[in-house]
């Protein structure tokens, strides 16, 4: 199954925009500084962000690799809506609000671009084989916590899908867990908004071989966050998305959380 | 993974059964109909004699969580029943907390300030998470003990309490059984009471059968699944059968709600049930139409 899209030395992955243009252009700039030869984005364009356009226009002009994401899928064929996974009516109330605003802001031929998406990816690190998807290889909106994805779970999928490293993203959250033999799962988080740490950054994964292993780091970039809560507000977009950018913690799409991520939060 | 069938064949053939598209969750049914009240809603009619199925062993658990991790099991739920009347549900509690993440449903009654401990020292150290949820059908005493049975509301609060004060923010489950029964602010309100700063809450929609069938009422003729509905690409990933088994100390099948359907019986053994699955019951017409599975 070794047919690979890219080979690279070392490779930032980075997920979830959410229309967060300003988040964006900081990671990819930061990518290129760490001199990355090769830059993927796991898909999720649209979200709870301002003016869904910029956000596709800074990675179309990036011309870096893609993968959809359940998101892109939804805005690229004007379908009903985000298809998240959130089961709680909290959960879906929210992201209803945020997906209706980007649907109806996204141009036309930024729907086709989302639209033809491939819905997964392989390159290469040295003789290593990752898999790029958005939630899991297996389904596009599965939610690959760190509290909920076991080991004897992920020995599985890199088993069935050939690799020595899944990376994914769609929680929203960062995280990584390896098995003995070095196998494994990077989640690289999400650069649309923070990971509910009460940080302000956001995260992307820079991925390596050190020593005949793939290498993982996690890493934080600063943006401009003011300006996107102000373009957020000049959009009307609820105050509770505003509050997550300016605090670090989420005040929405909560319920979805394991207990243990829960926790780790503050709403 | 790839040894089940991923692969949907056409409608005749496969006529009324759905095949599996993976093993994702794994629910043991530890205390098996055996439960320590006798809730006019229960789907399975469980109570302090009720034995259709019994308490498994701690061997048949094993066994189960074995064969599940080798097919890339991602979650383990305990139910019954009520869980906490295994004399060894701690051991049990650790058994399936190595294999992955585990949610156990309860009545809460049973959990004592000691208890609690126990279950908040896992649900802080070990590698996965543990989801405890704890069913609550009112807001008072009146209005949740009229279903679930005189002394229960004050038990399960104070079960409830005894989990928040240990640090375990337990999720309640709420069933729909009469509409607009239940005020969610109220709920919200009297969970804060009890402790828990982030009330979380799960809806059940009604399974109308066991004694909810007496209580509310059967299921109409025309809510059931129909051949285009099992034979639609998405079916086996959006009805909770096509990921999951439930193994009882009398078998395999293919929920927990329809453990007491001979006819759904699938296997002795986990590695035996992972066939394709009848869906021609009228309780599955209620996962499909409301999108429902039981794992939170």
């Amino acid at each position: 199954m070794r047919d690979l899209n890219a080979e690279h030395r070392k490779v930032a992955l980075f997920g979830g925009s959410y229309n967060n243009w300003k988040a964006t252009e900081a990671v990819l700039a930061d990518a290129r500084k760490r001199g990355c030869d090769g830059i993927w984005f796991l898909g999720d364009v649209g979200g709870f962000g301002p003016h869904p356009n910029r956000a596709a226009e800074v990675l179309r002009e990036a011309g870096i690799g893609l993968v959809q994401g359940n998101y892109d899928d939804s805005v690229g064929n004007s379908r009903e809506d985000c298809a998240c996974g959130y089961t709680d009516p909290r959960d879906n109330h929210f992201a209803q609000v945020s997906y209706d605003y980007t649907l109806a802001n996204t141009h036309a031929h930024h729907r086709e671009w989302l639209a033809a998406m491939p819905t997964s990816a392989r390159i290469g690190i040295g003789g290593k084989t990752v898999h790029l998807c958005h939630g899991s290889p297996r389904q596009v909106n599965e939610f690959l916590w760190e509290s909920t994805t076991p080991a004897g779970f992920i020995e599985h999928l890199c088993t069935a899908n050939e690799a020595d490293l899944i990376a994914c993203t769609h929680t929203g959250i960062h995280w990584e867990r390896r098995l003995a033999d070095g196998r494994g799962v990077v989640n690289v988080g999400a650069v649309g908004r923070p990971a509910n740490d009460g940080r302000r950054n956001v995260w992307y994964s820079v991925l390596e071989l050190v020593d005949g292993r793939i290498r993982s780091e996690f890493v934080p970039v600063e943006y401009d966050w003011e300006a996107v809560v102000g373009e957020m507000r000049s959009e009307r977009l609820p105050e509770e998305f505003v509050e997550t950018l300016a605090t670090g913690w989420w005040t929405t799409c909560l319920e979805i959380l394991p207990a243990r991520e829960r926790v780790a939060g503050r709403f | 993974m790839e040894a089940l069938n991923t692969e949907i064949p056409d409608a005749a053939a496969a006529g009324m059964r759905l095949p599996m598209a993976w093993l994702d969750t794994l629910w043991l049914q530890v205390t098996g109909t055996v439960c320590n009240i006798a809730c006019r809603h229960c789907f399975i009619s469980c109570g302090p004699k009720v034995k259709k199925h019994d308490l498994m062993t701690l061997e048949q658990c094993r066994e189960a969580l074995d064969a599940a991790k080798a097919e890339g099991v991602r979650s383990i739920w305990f139910t019954g029943g009520e869980p906490f009347l295994h004399p060894e549900i701690l051991t049990l509690m650790d058994m399936a907390l190595e294999v992955g993440p585990l949610g156990v449903l309860t009545n809460g009654m049973l959990i004592d300030d000691a208890l609690a401990a126990e279950i908040g020292n896992r649900f802080r150290d070990a590698e996965y998470n543990l989801e405890i949820r704890v069913s609550l059908d009112g807001c008072t005493a009146e209005q949740n003990d009229r279903i679930r049975g005189r002394g229960v509301f004050a038990a399960a609060t104070q079960g409830l309490a005894n989990l928040a004060k240990h640090g375990v923010p337990a999720l309640v489950a709420v069933s729909l059984v009469d509409d607009g029964a239940m005020d969610q602010a109220l709920l919200v309100d009297l969970l804060k009471e009890l402790g828990l700063e982030r009330p979380r809450i799960k809806w059940i929609p009604p399974f109308r059968i066991g004694r909810e069938e007496n209580r509310g009422r059967g299921y109409e003729a025309w809510e059931m699944l129909s051949e285009d509905d099992i034979a639609h690409p998405e079916t086996a990933r959006r009805i909770q059968c096509g990921t999951s088994r439930t193994v009882t100390n009398n078998g395999v099948w293919p929920c927990p709600i329809l453990i007491n359907e001979p006819a759904y019986r699938l296997s002795d053994r986990l590695e035996g049930g992972l066939g394709p699955h009848r869906v021609d019951h009228k309780a599955c017409y209620t996962c499909y139409a409301e999108g429902f599975s039981c794992a939170t």
